[in-house]
C-alpha cells in the first residue's frame, strides 16, 4: 500500500459519500418546488403540507451534500496536485463557474426559502425555491462537463515547453459530447432517487393509516413519485443507450471492460453473464445474446465492438508498455449492478401504481416491504454508475493525456493520507448514522398540521419566527 | 492592467469577502456557549446567521475555484502543501455545517450539547488556521525548483503563523460580537456589544504586532498605507462599538478585515507563495497563471456574474435585517 492507493481510496469513499446526498438534493429540490407551485396555483393545503413535509427531509439531506462538497473541491489539490497542475488551466474554469454561478444561486436562495416563509411574499417564495433548484441542477452540468474532460478531453493543446494541457476551445470543452449526454443522465439517475423517496414514505403513510384526514395527501404523493420514477427510469435508459454508443467510441476499452469482451467481435454479442478468471485476463464461461452488443454499443447489429485484448495491444503500442485495461470484474459488475438497481426501482414503481388502479388502497405486506428498499435501489444504480465511469477509465486520470499514477500529489505522504482518509472514514460514518436517523424520524412524522395565520395585531418585532434553527 | 494582475486581486476580493463574511459567522460560533446563557439564548444567536451562512461559506468556494482556473500552481502549491492544516479546516467546517441544521431537529439537552460543541470547535479551529495558513503564504514556504512544498507541518507553526492566528481569531471573535450587538435585541445586545469592545482591544494588539511583523518581512509603501488603515478601522470600530453605534461599529471591524487581508496581499504582489527553499521555486501571478484565453473567459464570466452575486446576496441581508431577540424564537 502506497500514497497513491489511499488518495485513490480516499477520492473514492468521498465522492461516492458525496453522491449519496446530490441525487436527493437535485431532484428533491425541483419535487418540492413543483409541489410549492401546485399550491401556488390550487390553494389546496395538501399540496402546502406535503411541500413542508418533503421540503424538511430535502434540508436533512441537503446540509450533508454540501459540507461534503467542499471537500471535493479542496481534494483536487490536496492530493492531486500534479492532476491539478497538468489540467489547472482547463478543468478550473468549470469548477470556478460552478460556485459562482450555481452554488451562490443555490446557497443564498434555499436561505431565503428555509427562513422566509413569513417574510417574502408568497410569488418571491416560491421563486426562492426554483432559484434554488435551478442552481443545483446547474452545478450539475459544470462538474459533469469537468468530469467529461477526463473521459474525453476536447478543446485543448499539449504545451510542448511546459508539458501542460492548455484550453484552446473553452465551448468545446462546455459541449463536450460525454457532457451533453451525461448531464441528463446523472439528473435523470437523480430524479429516479427523489421519486423513489416520495413515494416510499407517502406509500408507508398511506397503508399505515388508511382513514386519516391525510391519507389523501399521501395517495397523491405515491403517485406522483411513482410517475416520476417511471419517467426518469426512461430517460435513463434512453440517456445510458446514448452514452453507451458515444463510449464505444471515445473510450472502447471501457465498454469492452463492461462487458468482458476480451476479443474483438464483429457481430458482438452481450454478456448476460461472464465468468473471468480472478485476475480479469481471459474468460472462462459466458452466457451471450447474440447480436445485441454490437447493436447497443453501434446501432448496428453486425457492427464491431473492439475487444480488451486487442486494445490493450493497440494502446501498448500507442503510449507505450503497460497495462491499459481497467479491473475487469469491478467495471463488469458495477456495469450490472448499476442497470439491475435503476429497473428493479422502475419495477416497484410499476408495481405501486397498479396497486393503486381505480382507487384503490394496496394491502399488500410485499408491496409496502417492497416500498421501503425502494430508495436504496437508485441509490445504489447511481453509485455503482459512477464507479463504473471512473474506474473504467483507469488506469488514466485523462483518457489518453496522464495516467492516474502521475496525477497525485508528491508531497503528500503516506501518513498524511492516512490520517485524511481515517478521519473522512470516521466523520462521514458518524454522519451517515445521525442523517439516516433524523431521516426515518421526520419521515415517520407525517405531514405536519398547518399553523394558522398568526394575528394582524401582535407587533411584528414580537412575533415568533416562522422558522428558526 | 494584465489579466494576472486582474486575477490576483480577484482572489483577493474573495477571500477578503469570505473573511469579512464568514468572519462574523465564526464570531457567532465561538461566542455561542459565552453569549448564549440558555437555549433560547444559543437560538437567537444562531439564527442572527441562520439564513446567510450557507452563502457567506460559498465565498471559500468560490476563492478555491478562482484560484484553481486562475493559478493552477498557486492552488496545487498551497492545497497540497498545507495538507493537514486543510484537512482540519474541511472536518470543521462539516461539522459546523451540519450542525447548524441538525441541532434543532430534536429537543433533547445532549443533543443539542452536542451539536453545540460542533459549532463551537467547527469555528474556532478555522478562525485560528485561516490566520496561520496566511501568514505562512505571505512569509514564504520552503519549495522546491518544481513548486512542490518540502517542509513539513511543523514548518507551518511558527511564532509568525501563530501571531497570524491568533490575529484572525480575535479578529473574528471582535467582528463576530459587533455583528450580534447589531443583529439581536435586549440582554443579548448589551452584553455582545461590553464583550466587543473587551475583546477587540485585545485584538488591536495582537493585529498592530502582526501586521509591524508582516512589514518587516515584505512591504510596499501602499501596504504601509493599508496596514495603518486596519488598525485605525479596528480603532474606530471600537470606539463605536463603546458608545453603541453599533452599524459604525460593525462597518469598523469588517474594514479592519478587509484591509488586512490586503495588507497582506499588497505587500506580496507579485508573488503569490513566496519560496523559502529553492528561490526558482517561488510562484508568482505570472509563473502560477493560468493562460490568457482561460484568463480572458474568466474575467468575462466574473464581470458578467459578480454583480448579480451581489446583488441577491446582499438583498438576502436586506430581506433579514430585522434584529432579532428571545421573544422571536418559537417553540420548535
Amino acid at each position: 500500500m502506497d500514497a497513491l492507493d489511499v488518495a485513490r481510496w480516499q477520492f473514492g469513499v468521498t465522492t461516492v459519500y458525496h453522491f449519496l446526498f446530490v441525487p436527493l438534493t437535485i431532484g428533491l429540490s425541483v419535487l418540492v418546488a413543483v409541489l410549492q407551485t401546485m399550491w401556488h396555483r390550487t390553494g389546496n393545503e395538501r399540496y402546502l403540507k406535503l411541500t413542508k413535509f418533503y421540503g424538511k427531509l430535502f434540508l436533512i439531506n441537503f446540509a450533508m451534500g454540501v459540507v461534503t462538497g467542499i471537500v471535493q473541491e479542496f481534494q483536487f489539490g490536496m492530493n492531486w496536485s500534479d492532476y491539478s497542475r497538468f489540467v489547472g488551466d482547463i478543468f478550473g474554469a468549470p469548477l470556478a463557474i460552478e460556485a459562482l454561478v450555481a452554488f451562490f444561486l443555490e446557497s443564498t436562495f434555499i436561505g431565503l426559502w428555509i427562513f422566509g416563509w413569513d417574510r417574502l411574499p408568497k410569488r418571491l417564495h416560491l421563486a426562492a425555491i426554483w432559484a434554488a433548484a435551478i442552481g443545483t441542477n446547474l452545478s450539475a452540468y459544470f462538474i459533469l462537463a469537468a468530469n467529461s474532460f477526463m473521459q474525453n478531453p476536447v478543446g485543448f493543446r499539449i504545451n510542448p515547453d511546459s508539458g501542460r494541457a492548455e484550453l484552446t476551445d473553452f465551448v468545446a470543452v462546455l459541449t463536450n459530447k460525454v457532457a451533453l449526454v451525461t448531464f441528463p443522465h446523472t439528473l435523470a439517475g437523480s430524479f429516479l432517487v427523489a421519486g423513489s423517496l416520495v413515494v416510499t414514505v407517502g406509500l408507508w403513510h398511506m397503508m399505515r393509516n388508511r382513514d386519516s384526514a391525510d391519507t389523501g395527501a399521501y395517495r397523491f404523493a405515491t403517485r406522483f413519485g411513482s410517475w416520476v420514477v417511471l419517467i426518469s427510469s426512461a430517460l435513463v435508459v434512453l440517456t445510458g443507450d446514448i452514452q453507451g454508443k458515444i463510449m464505444t467510441e471515445v473510450q472502447p476499452m471501457k465498454m469492452a471492460a463492461a462487458e468482458g469482451l476480451y476479443t474483438t467481435e464483429s457481430p458482438a454479442s452481450f454478456s448476460v453473464l461472464t465468468v473471468g478468471s480472478l485476475d480479469g485476463s481471459r474468460e472462462l464461461f459466458a452466457v451471450k445474446i447474440p447480436y445485441l452488443l454490437s447493436f447497443l454499443g453501434t446501432g448496428d447489429p453486425h457492427g464491431t465492438v473492439q475487444g480488451i485484448n486487442d486494445l490493450q495491444a493497440q494502446y501498448a503500442s500507442q503510449y507505450g508498455p503497460g497495462t491499459y485495461a481497467p479491473i475487469i470484474p469491478v467495471t463488469y459488475w458495477s456495469f450490472r449492478f448499476m442497470i439491475g438497481f435503476g429497473l428493479a426501482a422502475a419495477a416497484i414503481a410499476l408495481l405501486v401504481l397498479f396497486s393503486q388502479r381505480k382507487g384503490r388502497t394496496p394491502t399488500s405486506r410485499w408491496l409496502l416491504r417492497a416500498g421501503l428498499v425502494m430508495p436504496v435501489l437508485p441509490l445504489l444504480a447511481n453509485s455503482f454508475g459512477w464507479i463504473f465511469t471512473e474506474m473504467g477509465r483507469q488506469p488514466w486520470i485523462v483518457f489518453g493525456e496522464m495516467l492516474t499514477r502521475d496525477g497525485v500529489s508528491r508531497s503528500v505522504s503516506l501518513t498524511e493520507v492516512l490520517t485524511s482518509f481515517t478521519a473522512f472514514t470516521l466523520i462521514y460514518a458518524t454522519l451517515a448514522v445521525i442523517e439516516f436517523k433524523l431521516l426515518v424520524r421526520y419521515a415517520r412524522a407525517g405531514v405536519p398540521d398547518l399553523t394558522p395565520e398568526p394575528d394582524d395585531d401582535t407587533d411584528d418585532a414580537e412575533r415568533p419566527l416562522a422558522f428558526a434553527y | 492592467m494584465e489579466l494576472t494582475t486582474v486575477w490576483f486581486l480577484l482572489v483577493a476580493v474573495l477571500f477578503t469577502g469570505y473573511f469579512i463574511l464568514e468572519g462574523f459567522d465564526f464570531g457567532v460560533g465561538m461566542l455561542l456557549p459565552v453569549l448564549g446563557r440558555d437555549d433560547r439564548q444559543r437560538r437567537v444567536l444562531i439564527n442572527t446567521i441562520g439564513p446567510v451562512w450557507d452563502g457567506n461559506e460559498v465565498w471559500l468556494i468560490t476563492a478555491g475555484g478562482a484560484m484553481f482556473a486562475a493559478f493552477p500552481e498557486w492552488y496545487a502549491t498551497l492545497f497540497s502543501g498545507f495538507y493537514l492544516p486543510l484537512l482540519l479546516i474541511l472536518l470543521a467546517l462539516i461539522a459546523r455545517g451540519v450542525a447548524f441544521e441538525y441541532r434543532h431537529k430534536r429537543t433533547e439537552a445532549s443533543w443539542k450539547r452536542r451539536w453545540d460543541l460542533a459549532i463551537f470547535w467547527g469555528s474556532a479551529v478555522p478562525a485560528v488556521l485561516w490566520g496561520v495558513a496566511f501568514a505562512n503564504i505571505f512569509r514564504g514556504v520552503p519549495l522546491d525548483a518544481d513548486h512542490e512544498y518540502v517542509g513539513g507541518l511543523l514548518d507551518l507553526l511558527h511564532p509568525y503563523a501563530l501571531l497570524g492566528g491568533l490575529t484572525t481569531l480575535g479578529l473574528f471573535l471582535t467582528h463576530g460580537a459587533v455583528f450580534l450587538a447589531l443583529k439581536t435585541t435586549g440582554d443579548i445586545r448589551g452584553r455582545a456589544g461590553a464583550l466587543a469592545v473587551k475583546l477587540g482591544a485585545g485584538t488591536a494588539v495582537a493585529a498592530v504586532a502582526f501586521l509591524g511583523w508582516s512589514l518587516t518581512i515584505r512591504a510596499s509603501a501602499a501596504a504601509v498605507v493599508l496596514a495603518a488603515g486596519a488598525a485605525l478601522a479596528l480603532l474606530g470600530g471600537l470606539a463605536a462599538a463603546r458608545v453603541r453605534r453599533e452599524g459604525w461599529a460593525f462597518t469598523g471591524t469588517a474594514v479592519a478585515i478587509a484591509l488586512t487581508v490586503a495588507t497582506l496581499f499588497a505587500a506580496l504582489f507579485p508573488n503569490v507563495m513566496p519560496s523559502t527553499g529553492d528561490p526558482a521555486g517561488t510562484l508568482t501571478a505570472t509563473n502560477a497563471a493560468s493562460t490568457p484565453y482561460t484568463l480572458k473567459i474568466m474575467t468575462w464570466v466574473a464581470v458578467v456574474f459578480t454583480p448579480i452575486v451581489l446583488a441577491y446576496q446582499g438583498w438576502t441581508y436586506w430581506v433579514f435585517r430585522r434584529r432579532i431577540g428571545v421573544q422571536n424564537i418559537p417553540q420548535h
